[in-house]
């Protein structure tokens, strides 16, 4: 039998603000055990809870970019259950009216768009986190992650393979750190998916049962373990078997999955509206001021490269693979505006491949999108070769020369000749020393050109322009 | 010093008659004398006492004092106080010594008041009789066979038994008015949204409102001006202007409109205190008042309503006692699900715990929408007969409790009849209306009688008005238990 | 409304509090006494009526994003049971 797969992901997104979403604790990453941590986050007796206005507006940005209903009013809930990490014996989220409702994103998978809806996406406090190791038998607590503001942000079930998944997810992951709400982290745990797995017979409409597959941190786990997961659900209804409604947690080292809990042992959270906290109304005006704070989306900046400058559909996906890189581009080819091409090859070329290898972000680059575009520029009319391009880009990078281009073309010996009259003169004393070679080429030799280029070249030093001297050489040999 | 009035003891500061330290060394050893007989108080702390009241003094040399300045002020045990002992009348936090400070607190504090100690209390509040205390029962000090009520019975046996000069307390169900009432004091709880929540232990959020209670409504007028205010901390903390509550004591009550709601008056309240009503009700005629019948049909239904709404909140708020932070953890276990169990169920007291499976329950799946959100519908329409019944009437008046304060072991065994005590006080709760107790004179045993008046959102300074009128016209208020 | 001792022990599971068999009968009697007085609520029809959370019909105040706390560890950690290196110490917690 064919199978489809069905799958839909819940994003927990960490907002990137400076205090908590109830306290004024902070939320850096990386400090000493429970020392972020304060009277409100350690669920102190008497302690209450005042919502963060940065956390709200992230949603809203959010919410925004997806196209989504902003909810007002929306309600905080208390999600309750025990757990040494979550301080308070409830978690703060929202339940039955989330802060964004609906929206969708757009993605590409393999060169193909597809839209993929959202439910919803609600705010919420994080739980801090427990340390197993060390502690002769005992697990140590720490809660400076208690209470850093979520943003969860929850798919319909709309993709159908796991590079379908992980195109949505990374597609998120762009998303979030374009419109700067979330940092993106993985390794710190700012993007977490969970996702939720089931498969039905191909052309049927009845969704099968799912499991919901938790905690994974990166696209290649997101990947594998639907894989797996799927395979497993094939595998156990062609046998004849029913699959179970769980929970499971992906064993990166095995490379499975395995049950945490069944929905039989699945909590009863007893959700009920939070009353410490009042319903939360966002106003129009509010939300229309976030909309002036959002910037140039990457749907819109796909179109608009396609557009202005004919830039292909991988070349766009690559350039706007993060804001930091559109806006470097931007700001390039400002500059030279009928050089798009030339500006886009060089920003995924020579500079992605620099900041690969040196291991650094577009953001740090030594060599600024008004460098390049005066290094392109040079290539355009004909100063430089892009050959010595290569070596001023090298000069730039190391700030040689107040990183002036002219400076380093000057220093370097790099200028190309350009000069008609210094060509000519060049190819007629080559064809001078060369008679025998002129004589095969007139015959049909059309080697003998190349020859001639090459000797040209070399008797130029490289410098001259070559497609001058290809149009020089050519006039003079079908002169007499 | 015993008897005097805070605007008394406050002149007498001012003046430099009496200093802070005199005074807090007499309450300290009154305390030291008498508490072993009440049990009014789990914890005192002379040195810290006094160390307030040396800074007191410090204050007042220079000029600098307020009204409270001085002055000691009993605090319930439910209100963190750095550096105290603040154990809710619980043995889950028998060794919680907090870290931080609680609003109220704070606001005393920055007055220049003296915390003269803790009180003792229904445990988390929950109970009408002081007997769900961890730290033993609290005796009125009318008659010490009798209950002071709950839960701020401590507060309530201070003031009754002259141990401190005003105490703070804290109102979830009735629970400033109705030991106010059974001890023949005063004692108000304001709107919801007007005194702080942070660091005042949660039992029921949305109805928990702390207050004063003193000897008389000009003294909770005194208090009430440093305990409300905006609390940033506090969502549910209302910004509004601040009001001098003593500005409109002395307003004549010629032409107020008092209503009785008949469901009060029906069946329920005991002839005694039914007695005490009537000649207080005869009393606010004569001072220029009317009385009209209002209706307010849905309000019997406020102990049910409330005994849904306020575990459901408290299951929830109380689920941090979980011994891994701070608080009781057990000695022995296995395992992390184990402990947890223990601690808890070793931490808490009956009454505690029934409340929390109550609560548990109507929120679980399948009981959440036929209990806790009909609880909440119902509430609305408690609110919807007050609003009406205040198109015709300005305040409205009733007995705090159906009887005088029942003997000690009396309705313990029967949690019905111990939450029938709160039956007409929780109606303010739940509204977040203002409601007052002030004493009018004895029923049986010669018991305390307290009336309740209850006032439209933020009219605390009508209904402190109405109080003293009253009480400038008598003397219950006067009277002493000791 | 009948409550059974199952219902009573499945509540005292959610809510983490030990119970024996013993307590389990007493609660479930008292609490079946409690429910019966709750019963009384759903004499009155609220099917129009909207569920009234908060006495005052206000919205939620925000915060400005800024961080006021400091580190207070040593001092909330001076009441804690039981603490190592930092850390609040619980029973291993088995994943």
């Amino acid at each position: 039998m064919q199978w489809e797969i069905v799958i839909g992901l819940e994003v927990h997104t960490q907002l990137s603000t400076q205090s908590k979403i109830f306290s004024g604790a902070s939320t850096a990453y990386g400090a000493a055990p429970n020392t972020q941590a304060c009277e409100v986050d350690l669920a102190l007796p008497g302690v209450l809870p005042v919502l963060n206005k940065g956390a709200v507006e992230r949603a809203i940005k959010f919410g925004l970019s997806v196209n989504a209903k902003i909810n007002s009013p929306s309600v905080f809930a208390r999600k309750n259950y025990f757990y040494p990490d979550l301080p308070k014996g409830y978690q703060i989220s929202q339940f039955e009216l989330p802060i964004v409702q609906g929206g969708s994103i757009c993605m590409q998978v393999n060169g193909v768009e597809k839209n993929i809806r959202l439910t919803r996406a609600h705010l919420e406090e994080d739980a801090g986190k427990s340390l197993h190791e060390d502690f002769h038998g005992m697990t140590g607590i720490d809660l400076n992650r208690a209470g850093t503001p979520l943003l969860e942000i929850v798919s319909e079930p709309d993709m159908r393979s796991s590079a379908e998944a992980v195109a949505y997810a990374k597609t998120l992951h762009t998303l979030v750190r374009w419109i700067g709400i979330c940092d993106g982290n993985m390794q710190e745990g700012s993007f977490r998916c969970d996702a939720n797995v089931s498969v039905r017979p191909a052309g049927t409409v009845k969704l099968g049962t799912r499991c919901e597959i938790k905690n994974l941190n990166s696209f290649r786990f997101l990947e594998k373990a639907i894989d797996f997961e799927a395979h497993r659900q094939i595998e156990i209804l062609e046998e004849g078997g029913t699959i179970r409604q769980e929970t499971r947690l992906y064993d990166a080292n095995k490379d499975e999955t395995r049950t945490m809990r069944t929905k039989e042992d699945a909590n009863d959270y007893r959700y009920f509206p939070d009353p410490d906290l009042l319903p939360l109304e966002v106003s129009v005006e509010w939300i229309e001021q976030v909309k002036q704070t959002l910037p140039e989306l990457p749907q819109a900046r796909r179109d608009r490269y396609m557009v202005e400058f004919g830039l292909s559909t991988y070349d766009v996906s690559v350039l706007t693979a993060s804001r930091e890189m559109a806006d470097y581009f931007d700001a390039a080819v400002k500059l030279l505006p009928t050089q798009a091409k030339l500006c886009a090859n060089w920003i995924m070329g020579e500079i992605s491949g620099r900041l690969n290898k040196e291991n650094m972000e577009i953001s740090t680059c030594p060599v600024k999108p008004d460098d390049l575009a005066a290094l392109l520029i040079r290539i355009s009319d004909g100063t430089t070769s892009g050959k010595a391009a290569k070596t001023i880009f090298e000069s730039l990078w190391l700030g040689e020369c107040g990183k002036n281009v002219d400076a380093i073309i000057e220093a370097k010996g790099l200028k190309q000749i350009s000069d008609d009259c210094a060509i000519e003169k060049l190819v007629d004393d080559v064809l001078a020393a060369n008679v025998q070679q002129v004589t095969d080429y007139r015959n049909g030799k059309e080697k003998a050109f190349n020859s001639l280029i090459g000797q040209i070249m070399k008797a130029a030093q490289g410098k001259a322009n070559p497609m001058q001297v290809n149009t020089i050489l050519k006039k003079k040999l079908t002169k007499k | 010093m015993l008897n005097a009035s805070l605007k008394e003891l406050s002149k007498q500061l001012a003046e430099k008659k009496l200093s802070s330290v005199e005074l807090t060394s007499f309450f300290l050893q009154r305390i030291k004398t008498l508490n072993p007989d009440y049990n009014a108080f789990i914890t005192t702390n002379e040195e810290m006492s006094l160390a307030q009241a040396v800074d007191a003094d410090k204050m007042l040399a220079k000029g600098e004092g307020g009204p409270l300045t001085g002055i000691p002020i009993a605090q319930k045990d439910i209100f963190c106080a750095k550096g105290w002992l603040t154990t809710c009348g619980s043995k889950m936090l028998s060794n919680f010594i907090s870290p931080y400070d609680a609003g109220v607190i704070e606001r005393f504090n920055l007055a220049g008041a003296v915390n003269i100690g803790k009180t003792n209390m229904d445990e988390f509040a929950m109970g009408s009789s002081n007997e769900t205390s961890y730290y033993g029962i609290v005796r009125n000090p009318w008659d010490t066979k009798a209950v002071p009520g709950g839960s701020s019975g401590g507060a309530a046996c201070s003031v009754a038994a002259r141990l401190a000069p005003a105490a703070t307390g804290t109102d979830t169900g009735g629970s400033i008015r109705q030991p106010a009432a059974l001890c023949g004091i005063s004692g108000i709880k304001p709107t919801y949204g007007l005194v702080s929540r942070y660091g005042m232990i949660a039992f029921a959020s949305s109805l928990d409102q702390a207050g004063p209670m003193a000897k008389s409504a000009e003294d909770l007028a005194l208090l009430l001006n440093v305990m409300v205010g905006f609390d940033a901390r506090d969502s549910t903390s209302l910004q509004r202007a601040q009001e001098d509550y003593t500005s409109s004591l002395e307003k004549p009550l010629s032409g107020l409109r008092i209503g009785l709601p008949k469901e009060y008056f029906a069946k329920g309240m005991s002839q005694d205190v039914e007695n005490a009503i009537d000649k207080a009700l005869a009393e606010y005629r004569k001072l220029g008042a009317e009385t009209v019948e209002v209706a307010l049909p849905n309000a019997p239904l406020s102990i049910p309503v409330y005994y849904v709404l306020a575990p459901a909140e408290a299951s929830s708020n109380l689920s941090r006692f979980d011994g891994v932070r701070y608080g009781h953890r057990a000695e022995s276990y296995s395992g992390l699900t184990d402990m947890y169990r223990k601690s808890r169920a070793e931490g808490f007291g009956p009454e505690v715990k029934r409340r929390i499976l109550i609560g548990t329950y109507v929120l679980s799946h399948g009981y959440y929408d036929a209990y806790y959100i009909k609880a909440q519908k119902l509430r609305r329409l408690i609110a919807q007969d007050f609003a009406e019944a205040y198109q015709q009437c300005d305040v409205i008046m009733g007995p705090t409790t159906p009887t005088v304060a029942f003997n000690l072991g009396e309705k313990s065994a029967d949690p019905i009849q111990m939450y029938l005590s709160d039956i007409y006080t929780s109606a303010a709760n739940l509204t977040g209306m203002p409601a007052m107790s002030i004493p009018i004179g004895f029923g049986e045993k010669n018991r305390p009688v307290g009336l309740h008046i209850i006032g439209n959102y933020f009219k605390e300074a009508q209904l402190l008005n109405v109080a003293h009128q009253y009480q400038r016209v008598t003397d219950w208020h006067l009277k002493s238990a000791v | 409304m009948n409550l059974s001792l199952n219902d009573v022990k499945r509540i005292a599971d959610l809510a983490y509090i030990e119970i024996d068999e013993n307590q389990a009968e007493a609660t479930l009697a008292q609490l079946s006494s409690i429910f019966n007085m709750i019963e009384t609520m759903q004499s009155v029809d609220t099917s129009a009526i909207e569920p009234m959370f908060h006495s005052q019909s206000v919205s939620q105040r925000l915060r400005e994003d800024i961080v006021t706390e400091s580190d207070q560890r040593v001092l909330f950690q001076s009441i804690a049971p039981q603490v190592q290196e930092g850390l609040y110490l619980v029973p291993q917690v088995i994943e």
